[in-house]
């Protein structure tokens, strides 16, 4: 009986002395001079996702580049107060005096409580829509139009499928995910009006189960291009692959996962936004509050083409990014029918990207096989 | 049928178990295979006395000091041994573990902001324990804190819409009062399918858990939509003016405080009543119960119910207190930590409220870690599963190398036939 006890407590000590020679023998703390600023990146999900979270990692990495500047990460914060006190962690134990909360639900109400509290520390945050007056003069909201990347992926896409059957997995029917299928496909049908893309809602951010049946119910109905707007494509990328069908990417750059089978892909460039926004915080100029571009300015940028895609397609999909460079092309412009026939924007009607109206767009265009509900 | 009651005053009552090589007795509406197949393997060999009370329960008299302390040691041998090996894995992970224990004290408990920090995470987690702790007296295993909180949230945001034009107080109320009855409904349910149907808890709960998201996301995506809420659909706020405050002099919502009053209110309950000692003897022995006549289906309902009462409030909490609308962030796992919280402390309310302190700490260490050692954020999962296995591992220590450490063992509760509702005690 005794002797039960005393084992367990021998495990304890001999844990210990593990433990012990473990600070004989390590490593120290390691221990740096405090940097003139101090950059705070928090994410929703991991960092390596090969997706949205990963997007923003890298351009984290290429601010951690940057002379006078230290970043703190820390991944996987959800939505909560958790990420309040992570922000406010950043502050009072890191001394960080920029943070960039990356995720959409991190703004309200979390961001905007911290920032009413923390009067000398700058929030940037991704996606959000800054109203001046309203939201704290510490805030500023950045995003990217990446429907002008789909645009491109979906000229590719078109012309590269031999079904004419495209497939887009969605996480939920809202406005940003909409405006994706509906550019992707507007891409498309501008080279092959008879090309189809058939649409499956999985319900949420991360869902890779549901992906991969949405994933082989596309592929089984005839699809032999796939892409997706979810945190991480990851699944449906290596999927398509081993099925022997297309795919475009979508956050980040997809190529390593589908050598054979990945087209292009929209990427995000927070290098370039973060970058930018540091440089003017460290010259003490004032930074925008409400900050969006698209491939002209080099926010959002197009995947570089795989094998697959053959020269003279590349040809298209260059002419139409040479005129979103230009700022010449309208992707939303009368007359414009949804996919129950109703005409969405009047003839004669252009929406340019910076126009609020599609923000809020809660239809699919003519060509989208899918329901917004 | 080698069944019988004794009740004496030291101890609390004993009431042994059935007889070696007598067959399972089963009752009307029974399910014989989860009950037969759940019973304690060691229960097997003659006459054994299983006391009902807890070692950890204060039992009065003399030995109260020695009981405490008794009762403590295995746990905090296992905490120890717990960050022992964390502290070995750290190592492996090319770090000094001292440094990092050192960071996890200064991110929980070694600054003010810290400790508020961990009281903040620890108040839904005790809130959620409960929804696990209470039915564990009973013998069952529910799994569906989670689901409760969501329904919970849901609700009182739901509830906050209809009392609208009843001012700020009546608002708050209607919101945390909605919230407690949906998430106790919700829970009730799996009980009273336990109770009268003989579907397993376990797996009932669980499935709850993903019909509540579910239910939660077609909500908030259809019939209670905010139309301005466009990239994240969310109900409609519920207003700063409406909403749960801070504890005075705290940076901690009022959370805390009705999770601590709920942990001392259940443990009273649970422990210095009736109603509890008539749960905790259907833990113990529920046949046993069933022939002493006490209604075995009613107080599986009426206890699930408490439970989910306690984690609906968490998540009527969490809309009132933090988010002011409900959305899909309310799925954030309270729900699943609970139910380790509840395991570690045996299923007693007032233990929870220590294991709440100490996962919250953890979680609230976790994110010094990563930003100062670039550990994964999965290093704290690996302390939590570490301590969980740690100190059921533990377990099997009480009642060995001490003789006054007895070992509490609650054989589940089987369906309950309708007996008539007579307490014997």
């Amino acid at each position: 009986m005794r002797r039960a006890m005393i084992s367990f407590v021998s495990l304890t000590v001999a844990a210990s002395a593990v433990a012990i020679v473990a600070v004989a023998t390590g490593l120290s703390p390691s221990a740096t001079a405090a940097p003139p600023l101090t950059v705070g990146f928090i994410y929703v999900g991991p960092k390596t996702d090969y997706g949205y979270n990963q997007a923003h990692a890298q351009g984290a990495a290429a601010v951690a580049k940057m002379p006078g500047v230290k970043i703190r990460e820390e991944e996987m914060v959800p939505e909560t107060v958790a990420v309040q006190k992570t922000m406010e962690s950043m502050i009072s134990l890191d001394g960080a005096t920029l943070i960039f909360p990356t995720s959409f639900g991190y703004f309200d109400p979390h961001i905007l409580k911290e920032a009413q509290k923390n009067k000398s520390v700058t929030f940037l945050h991704c996606g959000g829509l800054y109203v001046p007056g309203k939201h704290p003069e510490n805030v500023g909201s950045y995003f990217g139009y990446i429907d002008e990347a789909e645009y491109v992926a979906g000229i590719v896409a078109a012309l590269t499928s031999k079904t004419g059957k495209l497939g887009f997995i969605g996480a939920k029917p809202i406005p940003q995910v909409l405006r994706n299928i509906n550019s992707y496909t507007l891409g498309a049908r501008s080279v092959n009006p008879k090309v189809t893309t058939t649409v499956i809602f999985t319900g949420d951010w991360s869902m890779p189960v549901k992906e991969a049946e949405a994933a082989n119910s596309l592929i089984d109905q005839g699809v032999d291009v796939l892409t997706a707007h979810v945190d991480s494509p990851k699944v449906i990328v290596e999927l398509a692959e081993r099925r022997g069908a297309f795919v475009t990417g979508y956050h980040a750059n997809q190529a390593a996962l589908a050598p054979k089978g990945y087209l292009t892909g929209a990427e995000w460039n927070w290098a370039k936004v973060y970058t930018d926004y540091i440089k003017d915080i460290q010259t003490g100029k004032t930074y925008p509050h409400l900050l969006r571009g698209g491939l002209k300015e080099g926010f959002v940028s197009v995947s570089p083409y795989g094998k697959a895609v053959s020269a003279a397609t590349k040809k298209k999909a260059d002419d139409a990014k040479a005129k979103f460079m230009a700022g010449t092309m309208v992707i939303y412009k009368g007359p414009l029918k949804d996919n129950t026939g109703a005409v969405v924007i009047a003839d004669g009607v252009e929406r340019r990207q910076t126009d609020v109206e599609l923000e809020k767009m809660d239809y699919l265009v003519e060509g989208v096989v899918g329901k917004t509900h | 049928m080698g069944i019988g009651v004794s009740v004496d005053g030291g101890d609390g009552p004993e009431v042994t178990t059935p007889a070696a090589g007598s067959p399972p007795v089963v009752l009307a509406g029974d399910s014989p295979s989860p009950a037969a197949s759940q019973l304690p393997t060691t229960a097997t060999s003659g006459r054994r006395k299983v006391p009902i009370s807890d070692p950890s329960a204060p039992a009065g008299g003399p030995g109260i000091v020695r009981r405490t302390l008794a009762g403590m040691s295995v746990p905090m041998s296992a905490f120890v041994t717990a960050l022992a090996l964390f502290g070995v894995f750290i190592l492996m992970t090319g770090h000094n573990p001292f440094a990092v224990y050192y960071q996890m004290y200064r991110g929980s408990f070694g600054t003010w902001f810290s400790f508020q920090n961990t009281l903040l995470r620890a108040a839904p987690l005790m809130l959620t324990a409960l929804a696990t702790a209470l039915p564990l007296r009973l013998g069952l295993v529910g799994l569906g804190g989670e689901g409760a909180m969501v329904m919970g949230g849901l609700a009182a945001a739901a509830a906050s819409m209809a009392a609208h034009n009843h001012g700020p107080t009546g608002i708050k109320v209607a919101m945390l009062v909605a919230g407690a009855l949906m998430g106790g409904l919700w829970i009730a349910f799996a009980g009273a399918l336990r109770a009268y149907r003989g579907v397993n808890e376990t797996i009932s709960t669980l499935l709850l858990n993903y019909i509540a998201i579910a239910l939660l996301n077609h909500i908030v995506e259809g019939p209670l939509r905010d139309p301005a809420s466009l990239n994240k659909p969310s109900t409609p706020p519920i207003g700063d003016e409406n909403m749960l405050g801070n504890l005075p002099g705290l940076d901690v919502h009022w959370g805390l405080a009705f999770g601590l009053v709920a942990c001392a209110i259940t443990w009273f309950l649970m422990n210095r009543t009736t109603f509890g000692f008539a749960a905790r003897m259907v833990g113990g022995n529920v046949r046993a119960a069933l022939l002493n006549g006490l209604p075995v289906g009613r107080l599986i309902v009426i206890t699930t119910f408490i439970g989910g009462l306690c984690a609906g409030l968490a998540g009527g909490i969490e809309v009132a207190a933090i988010h002011g609308t409900a959305n899909a962030s309310l799925v954030t796992g309270y729900g699943y930590t609970g139910v380790l919280v509840a395991f570690i402390a045996r299923g007693n309310p007032l233990a929870v409220i220590p294991v709440a302190l100490i996962l919250g700490g953890i979680g609230a260490s976790g994110g010094l870690l990563q930003r100062l050692f670039d550990l994964p954020d999965a290093t704290v999962n690996v302390l939590q599963g570490i301590l969980f296995i740690s100190i059921l591992f533990s377990e099997t220590f009480y009642g060995r190398g001490f003789g006054f450490l007895r070992r509490n063992r609650r054989p589940p509760a089987t369906a309950a036939a309708d007996k008539p509702a007579v307490v014997v005690i």
